[in-house]
């Protein structure tokens, strides 16, 4: 069972509560949680997280790079095979099938630059069917699971009057 | 110093100015006070302004506003409310709804001449009303009618003097609305006495739970009545004030006589702005209506579960709770709430007398901002419980 609409409001506040979202849709209580556990169990909600301003924290923890990686299809299995490998290992942040020169594309973090090139060089590399690597690194964040994170745009201050009629 | 204007003069101005530059000066208040949306302007439609200056579109345009957003206008109007307009002669784009009330009344009033407003109402109309020479007469509405205009009560304020009734479905302040069976009831009325309706429908788009109605969809009243509408709300563009009038033709170029010479044409930027949002910006009204929809049932839930008996309004973005219960008047309940708990609401006098006993909560917030001003307005109520039963 998919409820779409806590899905919806979930994915933009992981902090409202069943009481909540009860309360928003008009929707019985115990019938909320009982959503909301069906679909953690199915893995539909994989989880919770936060959207971290990396440019304000974090900022000498945290390497991110951006690694394109060229595949060779395996016979029956596609692709999937080679990217859960990829996929498995816990740098690895996200990670896509894509159009395009290269097959996928994956998020990886890392300490420094140089780990992350370790990663990529040792790891990621060496993988069999894995053919090409092109390592791009991020140099700073605008914008994360549709929040901006910008310089100046993540201070944004409701400039509206306190009261007006 | 020579006497100025004594209509000026005399005009009241708000009973609770104290209270407003108090929570606009104060720091760390979280505000269900605010009349205009939270959200910005759809980015598309803010491009669409930056690129016209960059285009060297910095000029006037018609009085009446450029033809491409008549067209445009009238075509919403038939799309989404079913009523027919003729963008040439029937369509007026004005610097906000606020315009449009301002031209209404200098053209239709004489002198003395009555005009009908709805207690609790939007806080703009008295003072039109006064300084274009006319006489408010106020018909009560009560929460126990839904605040609602009912025709007994409209058949008993209609005098000989009577020009005009204003009305505001989805209202501010209390978030009431008019269905078509509601205005149906009333058509042979405004028929027979051939009274002007004005009608500020700027709340028309959030609708909730039912379709909007304008009284102009009934043809046998149609040239009676004057639609004010605007972007601020549907859109989000407050800051940009752009509204428009749709009316008969001979009322349309009367006021459009007013409006030349007053203002001479709405700000260029903000009617190319509006041409896109009415290109391209249905998706953006659906998302916002849904959003203020599931803030109104948060809301609404929130306060009835205080004790603070609350309607469930089909409009707007605001709810209009009966505080009567805590003993207080509206104007103590707003300033104790701030002073106590920062957290700033209007009151309901602020809207007229029959304001008195309820305070306006805006809900265009984020749900975090309602949910903690909930919990305020929760210890606030049982506190007073609690002081009162030590009594």
């Amino acid at each position: 069972m998919i409820n779409q609409e806590i899905l919806e409001l979930l994915e933009k506040d992981a902090r409202l509560t069943p009481k909540d979202l009860s309360e928003i849709l008009n929707e019985d209580e115990a019938k909320v949680r009982e959503d909301i556990a069906q679909m953690e169990q199915d893995k539909i909600i994989c989880g919770y997280h936060t959207v971290i301003n990396y440019n304000k924290a974090l900022r000498y923890e945290k390497t991110m790079a951006f690694i394109e990686v060229g595949a060779r299809p395996m016979k029956d299995k596609g692709y999937d095979h080679t990217a859960n490998i990829i996929a498995g290992y816990p740098e690895v942040n996200s990670m896509y099938l894509i159009t395009g020169d290269h097959d996928f594309i994956c998020l990886v973090e890392g300490k420094t630059m140089f780990e992350v090139c370790q990663f990529v060089s040792d790891k990621i590399a060496c993988i069999e069917d894995v053919q090409s690597t092109k390592t791009l690194f991020v140099l700073k964040q605008y914008k994360q699971n549709g929040v901006m994170t910008g310089a100046g745009k993540s201070d944004h201050k409701d400039d509206r009057l306190v009261v007006s009629y | 110093m020579l006497p100025i204007n004594e209509t000026v003069r005399d005009l009241k101005p708000s009973g609770i100015r104290k209270y407003f530059d108090l929570a606009n000066s104060m720091e760390g208040v979280i505000s269900l006070g605010v009349g205009e949306p939270d959200f910005a302007t759809p980015w598309h439609i803010c491009e669409a302004a930056a690129d016209s200056f960059k285009d060297g579109k910095t000029h006037y345009t018609a009085n009446r506003g450029t033809l491409e957003l008549r067209e445009l206008i009238c075509q919403y109007y038939q799309e989404n409310f079913g009523v027919q307009y003729n963008p040439v002669n029937e369509a007026l784009v004005t610097v906000g709804g606020s315009e449009g009330v301002d031209l209404c009344f200098r053209t239709l009033l004489n002198p003395g001449d009555e005009v009908i407003v709805l207690d609790p109402n939007y806080v703009a109309y008295e003072p039109a009303i006064l300084m274009a020479g006319g006489k408010p007469v106020y018909i009560t509405l009560t929460q126990e009618n839904d605040f609602k205009l009912l025709p007994e009560d409209l058949k008993a304020a209609i005098t000989p003097k009577t020009k005009a009734i204003m009305l505001n479905y989805p209202s501010n302040p209390t978030g009431g609305t008019m269905s078509k069976e509601d205005y149906a009831k009333l058509v042979p009325v405004f028929k027979e006495s051939g009274i002007y309706i004005i009608s500020d429908e700027i709340y028309a788009e959030l609708t909730f739970d039912g379709q909007f109605c304008t009284p102009a969809s009934f043809d046998e009243i149609k040239d009676q009545v004057i639609i004010i509408n605007g972007f601020s709300k549907a859109f989000a563009m407050t800051g940009w004030r752009l509204g428009f009038l749709l009316c008969n033709a001979e009322l349309s170029k009367q006021m459009t006589k007013v409006h030349q010479f007053i203002i001479m044409s709405a700000p260029t930027a903000a009617q190319i702005a509006a041409v896109q949002a009415l290109k391209e910006g249905r998706h953006d009204i659906l998302e916002m209506r849904k959003e203020y929809e599931r803030r109104r049932n948060l809301i609404c839930s929130r306060l009835n579960a205080v004790g603070l008996k609350t309607n469930i309004p089909k409009g707007t973005f605001y709810v209009f709770p009966d505080i009567t219960s805590t003993g207080l008047t509206s104007d103590e309940f707003c300033m104790q709430l701030l002073e106590k708990k920062k957290i700033a609401v209007v009151p309901g006098t602020a809207f007229g007398v029959h304001g008195e006993g309820h305070i306006r909560i805006s809900y265009a917030t984020s749900y975090n901002n309602i949910k903690i001003a909930c919990e305020r307005i929760a210890e606030f109520v049982s506190e007073l419980k609690e002081k009162e039963e030590a009594k």
